[in-house]
């Protein structure tokens, strides 16, 4: 299910890529002043989880690596940054680093470890460490209050900086708190793609034997995949600890570790902006299917098993190889 | 109780543990040796096995026995017919793609979890043991059953081992393994021997979840640890080596078992994730025999 190599980045498209997700930016930006509330907090939701999908899609889309144990490195920053503004009062900006922290190294052990196997084993092994983490989170139920979770006061959601009293209960400030955090994995993505690294991580994903045999050292290239993956991932679920003050099991589940790939896959894969559509029109969808039906997990499943089956290149593969060829 | 006595439940609950997981992993090893793809949605088999064990069980009069009997004929061949179904409808077409498979199986995982949870509900139901004879030792009585359900494993196994090797259908399944087109060459109908063997992984997952349900309930959430300690199994004893997969899942089983039994079940699965973490540095095939792939 590969997509197909891209295209060698040239100037004069290359500024039009660019303009376009500067666009993409932009129209999220204006839409906070036009939107009614509800779709304003879903919307900060949609992207904090695309900025998750964003990050699963490099290592996924461009490498080629299909993890199936993302959500280890969601709830890495999740509980990274819950915890000790819970446990130990910090506040934001320092719980938020120290999530990100906890994904980096979270990332660096289970990347050194499940890189030594290749394809299908791998993807069991990514599956196995994360649904051990899930039940980590419960085992230690003491300090993570397992399923229940962990409820953050508004006490470490404010904060002053640079003189200024900064509240992130406000859904204003939540909204484009939000935002900032996709246009940065956006920006990673954009540059990474089309710098040296990209290349080689879409090699390896094309044939890894002949990168190899081209002295690329696949190994470690691979490694920094998963790394700047899950570091992306756990800023996620840094921020969305913080951001809706809740931290609990739920997010650790295999679920949140299927979501950021069915969200890719609908997307497209290896295009820089699918999983931000693929999430969107999935959060929606459920959204929608749960008003008349609980069984929100059927419309996952269908949605999955229909995706393999008749459009494995997802929306924006679809678009750019019939219309738009310099799509990243 | 003093710990001898303590060892030796914990050793007799472990093997309990270890006759179920060898029959699930077999399953699973089995359809990735022939088959080459990975069965995300093998839990929920496992899963379906002990809900429709319930169902069958709850139908039936008379004596708890024909009851458990009943199931343990039924609940696979329902099992069967629904991998069969998915076989034929989904992974054929997807022409066994590796990736497209285990994703495709995962969608599975979502529909089957969540019809279990529609039509069975969300609460755990007991099937009643076919007899309830105790055996009693000095220090602690032990139910009959469990003696059973690893006389039953050791059986089951023995006849998976004779059909692999000692009949027509095994060396058809074992020539495909071996070489699918070189197999198809010599008038074997693959995709025949293909939907069979998945019917057959999901149906070993079947009965096992029979043999356990009299122990532990139905519940619809209940594939996900199987999956887990299978995944565990057939990475440590090799992806694809039956051998290695029996041997694993003893070890495995045996000490998830006991580790259960002294702390806690959940310590158990973390515990045997940071075993394979280990045999990967030291092994990356797996430690009985086996080549990654």
């Amino acid at each position: 299910m590969s997509a197909p190599a891209i295209a060698a980045p040239r100037k004069g498209l290359a500024d039009k890529a660019i303009l376009l997700h500067v666009g993409v930016l932009a129209l999220l930006l204006a839409a906070q002043f036009v939107l009614p509330e509800y779709h304003a907090l879903s919307l900060t939701r949609v992207m904090l989880l695309a900025t998750f999908a964003v990050g699963y899609n490099l290592l996924f889309g461009y490498t080629g690596l299909l993890s199936l144990g993302h959500a280890l490195f969601f709830a890495a920053g999740l509980y990274g940054a819950a915890l000790p503004a819970y446990h130990f009062g910090w506040t934001a900006p320092p719980a938020f680093l120290a999530g990100i922290a906890a994904g980096f190294l979270v990332a660096l052990t289970v990347g050194a470890v499940a890189l030594r196997t290749t394809g299908v084993a791998f993807m069991i092994v990514t599956l196995m460490f994360a649904q051990a983490g899930y039940l980590a989170t419960l085992y230690f139920g003491n300090v993570t209050r397992g399923d229940e979770g962990l409820v953050l006061t508004d006490a470490v959601r404010r904060f002053e900086l640079l003189g200024l009293t900064v509240d992130l209960a406000d859904p204003g400030l939540r909204y484009n708190l939000a935002l900032a955090l996709l246009a940065a994995a956006i920006a990673i993505t954009l540059v990474v793609v089309r710098r040296p690294i990209g290349r080689v991580l879409v090699a390896i994903r094309e044939n890894e034997a002949r990168t190899l045999m081209l002295g690329y050292d696949s190994y470690r290239a691979k490694l920094v995949a998963v790394v700047l993956s899950g570091t992306i991932s756990a800023a996620a679920g840094a921020a969305y600890a913080l951001l809706f003050a809740y931290a609990g099991s739920s997010f650790a589940s295999i679920h949140y570790s299927i979501y950021p790939l069915l969200w890719t896959l609908l997307g497209g894969a290896a295009t820089v902006l699918g999983p931000v559509l693929g999430t969107l029109i999935m959060f929606y969808l459920i959204d929608l299917a749960s008003g008349f039906t609980t069984a929100h997990l059927v419309v996952v499943g269908l949605v999955l098993v229909a995706l393999v089956l008749f459009f494995p290149k997802g929306i924006l593969g679809t678009v750019r190889e019939r219309w738009l060829p310099w799509l990243p | 109780m003093s710990f001898g006595p303590h060892l030796l439940l914990a050793f007799l609950e472990g093997m309990v543990q270890a006759s179920v997981l060898t029959l699930t992993a077999l399953g699973l090893s089995l359809v990735f040796g022939v088959m080459r793809v990975v069965n995300v949605a093998h839990g929920e088999f496992f899963m379906l096995g002990a809900v429709s064990a319930w169902w069958i069980a709850s139908l039936a009069a008379g004596h708890p026995a024909v009851g458990f009997v009943a199931a343990l004929i039924g609940a696979p061949l329902i099992v069967g017919a629904v991998a069969l179904a998915a076989e034929r409808l989904v992974l054929r077409r997807l022409d066994y793609n590796p990736e497209a498979t285990i994703v495709a199986t995962i969608g599975l995982l979502f529909i089957l979890q969540q019809a279990a949870l529609t039509f069975f509900g969300a609460d755990a139901r007991p099937v009643q043991a076919p007899f309830s004879y105790r055996i009693v030792f000095p220090w602690f009585g032990w139910s009959g059953y469990k003696l059973f359900v690893i006389a039953a494993a050791g059986a089951m196994l023995i006849a998976v081992w004779l059909v692999l090797t000692r009949t027509r259908i095994g060396l058809v399944m074992r020539a495909t393994q071996f070489d699918r087109e070189t197999a198809q060459a010599f008038g074997i109908r693959v995709d025949r021997v293909y939907a069979g063997v998945f019917a057959a992984g999901a149906m070993l997952a079947a009965v096992a979840a029979v043999l356990i349900v009299p122990i532990s309930q139905a519940h619809y959430l209940m594939g996900l640890d199987p999956l887990l300690l299978s995944f565990i199994v057939v990475i440590i004893g090799g992806l694809g080596s039956l051998k290695g997969t029996v041997i694993a899942a003893l070890v495995i089983g045996l000490s998830d078992g006991m580790i259960s039994v002294f702390f806690s079940p959940t310590l158990a699965k973390i515990l045997g994730t940071l075993l394979v973490a280990l045999v990967l540095v030291v092994r990356p095939g797996g430690l009985v025999g086996g080549q990654s792939r």
